[in-house]
């Protein structure tokens, strides 16, 4: 096959000196403007519709439904954001209550899936030991498994737990650690996978070197494999982050029926739908945008490690 | 590696000591996996049997009776105490939901990925950060901002027709400009049986994958010898044929495990089928998770949602078998 393609091309008379004076000119200006028009096109399909949310949460008629496409609609306001900072569904909960819960889900289930993570992913990367075939199989099989196929034994499973801890007595199912404890159990697979496909593609070079100057295991670890797995540990984190911060499932299972421990995502969906009665859509949209914001900082202030270590992740996933 | 198989027969204290090592490192995360995701596993099976309802719940509430493999059979032959419920129909329609979006992911991603890789384009950092926008955001917001947008009299989508139709001259109100994208219940294409709903789901999650593929083929892209193109350019190869025995034998082996892995992330994709059209109409948008989900939450059926999930597990295992098989497949005949 590539033979045959190969050799059909060569059999032309070569033109040397007009095909690498080609390759170094510049982009045609015709070819470039047909590419520029291309992905002024993508920029708009990827934009509408976020463009279309911003629009609407800024919609000064706060109205039940937009009735028309506006950029910015007439005498725009952030009346809805003020009403969704401070009392976002009919529940009494502010939006800072809903973020702290969220954000409590998102650092406890990423600081622990990345700790007990990595350490797992080195002896499988590095350590040949028996049964590492079996184990990295067993990782595989529950990674490819839906939160949904283990959130109901686990719900039996934590509502068995009754904790006493000074003052405080609760159903460990009924509270943000039972949430965040199943989190992890979603996390923690696809932490392994992950951080063990891209220390797979880290140089053992450095490692030799620091076993030849007579460093133990647990040093070549801690001093060479963590600092150099630190764009796979960002990129794993902020994953976990990502998950956590909009986790939805658990949340609603587990303390739906607590307003106190509700979470973003658990009011943003009270807003949509049919239980959207009481919402109007300039609210959704400010509260949409409030819930993605600090996520889509922070990737953006990390955007230079994150989208290399989202290719090498994706592809050893 | 072969140095440290040389130094072992000198050191047998030491390569003890080394057979011990890695498991401490398993330890902390197979501590926690044993518990928290094993054991319910395991759990869920014995639960598959039995007829694990409400009552049984309760902190010292009654154990359930087992009743061996009759949630299995039920659920095959879609006998449940659900509307519209239909096995077969459910996993192939899951199967087919997977199978449509990845080609298209994966087609769209490697073609803007080739069309940014474009020598000496402007503006391109601009685009490539612009372009990572939708994987960013998550899930459940991009699942209800489109079933917003989808709203059959307030929606984005039907607005942004009727303006493309306003420039033709064409009245808003004019049939097909005005569609229950989600709740139509006359199939769109009259022989292909797919709800109006699958195709605003299949818009929804193209807006949402092709940026991801387009990364990891750019990556792949990048690592291509420039010199390769130049060679073929010398021998007067056309665009067609540079993309074909070039470009695509080595986006291969970053896009295949790619693809599979996408595969399978669609297939258990949450977000879209239930807070974008909750399934509708009449069930038909819904997938395993989502059925899963309902059957436990909605129903408290938890056994039957315990064999739904073994089923699930099953099926998960076929696919990545066979499509592991057909990578290696396609692979060796490629070499």
């Amino acid at each position: 096959m590539t033979a045959a393609t190969t050799t059909g091309p060569a059999s032309k008379p070569r033109r040397k000196s007009a095909a690498s004076s080609r390759a170094e000119r510049p982009l045609p200006l015709s070819r470039q403007l047909i590419i520029q028009v291309i992905c002024l096109f993508i920029t708009l399909t990827v934009l509408f519709p976020i463009i279309w949310i911003v629009s609407m949460s800024i919609d000064p008629r706060n109205i039940a439904r937009p009735d028309a496409l506006n950029l910015i609609p007439p005498g725009a306001s952030l009346d809805a954001y003020a009403k969704v900072l401070t009392r976002p569904t009919g529940n009494d909960i502010s939006f800072l209550g809903l973020m702290a819960n969220s954000l409590k889900i998102a650092l406890g289930s990423s600081i622990v899936a990345v700790g007990l993570g990595v350490t797992a992913a080195y002896a499988f990367s590095r350590l040949r030991f028996r049964g590492r075939e079996a184990l990295m199989i067993g990782i595989l099989g529950v990674l490819m498994l839906p939160s949904v196929a283990t959130i109901i034994p686990l719900y039996v499973f934590l509502n068995q737990f009754r904790i006493d801890f000074g003052g405080l007595s609760f159903n460990l199912r009924a509270s943000l650690i039972g949430v965040i404890l199943a989190v992890i159990a979603g996390q923690l697979p696809f932490a392994i996978w992950n951080l063990k496909g891209y220390l797979d593609t880290v140089p053992k070079d450095l490692e030799e070197a620091a076993s030849v100057d007579g460093a133990t295991q647990f040093q070549i670890f801690r001093k060479v494999i963590l600092p150099l797995s630190i764009p796979a540990i960002a990129v794993t984190g902020f994953l976990g982050f990502l998950g956590g911060w909009s986790e939805y499932l658990t949340c609603y299972m587990f303390v739906g029926g607590n307003v106190p421990d509700w979470t973003l995502s658990i009011a943003l969906n009270s807003m949509v739908g049919g239980f959207a009665r009481t919402t109007t859509w300039s609210e959704f949209g400010a509260f949409a945008i409030l819930f993605a914001l600090p996520v889509s900082v922070v990737f953006f202030i990390f955007q230079r490690y994150l989208v290399g270590g989202l290719a090498v992740g994706g592809v050893k996933g | 590696m072969t140095s440290a198989a040389a130094t072992l027969p000198a050191r047998p204290r030491r390569s003890r000591r080394r057979n011990l090592g890695p498991y401490l490192y398993l330890l902390p995360a197979f501590f926690a996996m044993g518990i928290i995701t094993f054991y319910p596993l395991i759990y869920q099976v014995w639960m598959s049997f039995t007829d694990f309802s409400l009552k049984n719940f309760r902190v010292n509430g009654p154990a359930p009776n087992i009743v061996g493999l009759d949630n299995y059979i039920r659920i095959a032959q879609s006998n449940l105490a659900i509307p519209n419920f239909e096995f077969l129909r459910l996993v192939l329609f899951n199967l087919w939901w997977a199978f449509s979006n990845v080609v298209i992911h994966v087609v769209l991603g490697v073609i803007i990925a080739v069309v940014l890789n474009t020598r000496g384009l402007w503006f391109k950092g601009i685009y490539r950060a612009l372009f990572i926008l939708p994987v960013v955001i998550p899930a459940i917001i991009v699942a209800t901002v489109w079933r917003n947008m989808f709203d059959p009299t307030a929606g984005a989508v039907n607005f942004l027709l009727q303006a493309v139709a306003g420039l033709f001259g064409v009245a808003a109100t004019a049939p097909g400009l005005n569609l229950d994208w989600i709740r139509q219940v006359n199939d769109p294409i009259p022989f292909i049986p797919l709800p109006l709903a699958y195709f605003a789901m299949i818009t929804a999650n193209t807006w949402l994958g092709w940026p991801l593929n387009s990364v990891v083929a750019t990556g792949a892209l990048q690592s291509i010898p420039g010199e390769l193109y130049e060679a073929a350019e010398m021998d007067g190869a056309n665009w067609w044929q540079k993309f074909r025995t070039i470009t695509i034998p080595f986006l291969r082996p970053a896009m295949l495990p790619f693809a599979i892995y996408g595969f399978v992330v669609t297939f258990n994709l949450f977000s879209l089928p239930y807070f974008m059209t909750a399934g509708e109409p009449f069930g038909r948008t819904e997938i395993l998770v989502t059925q899963a989900y309902r059957l436990a939450y909605d129903r408290q059926l938890y056994g039957v949602a315990a064999a739904f999930a073994v089923y699930l597990f099953f099926l998960l295992l076929a696919v990545t078998l066979v499509t592991n098989r057909l990578a290696q497949a396609t692979k060796s005949y490629a070499e």
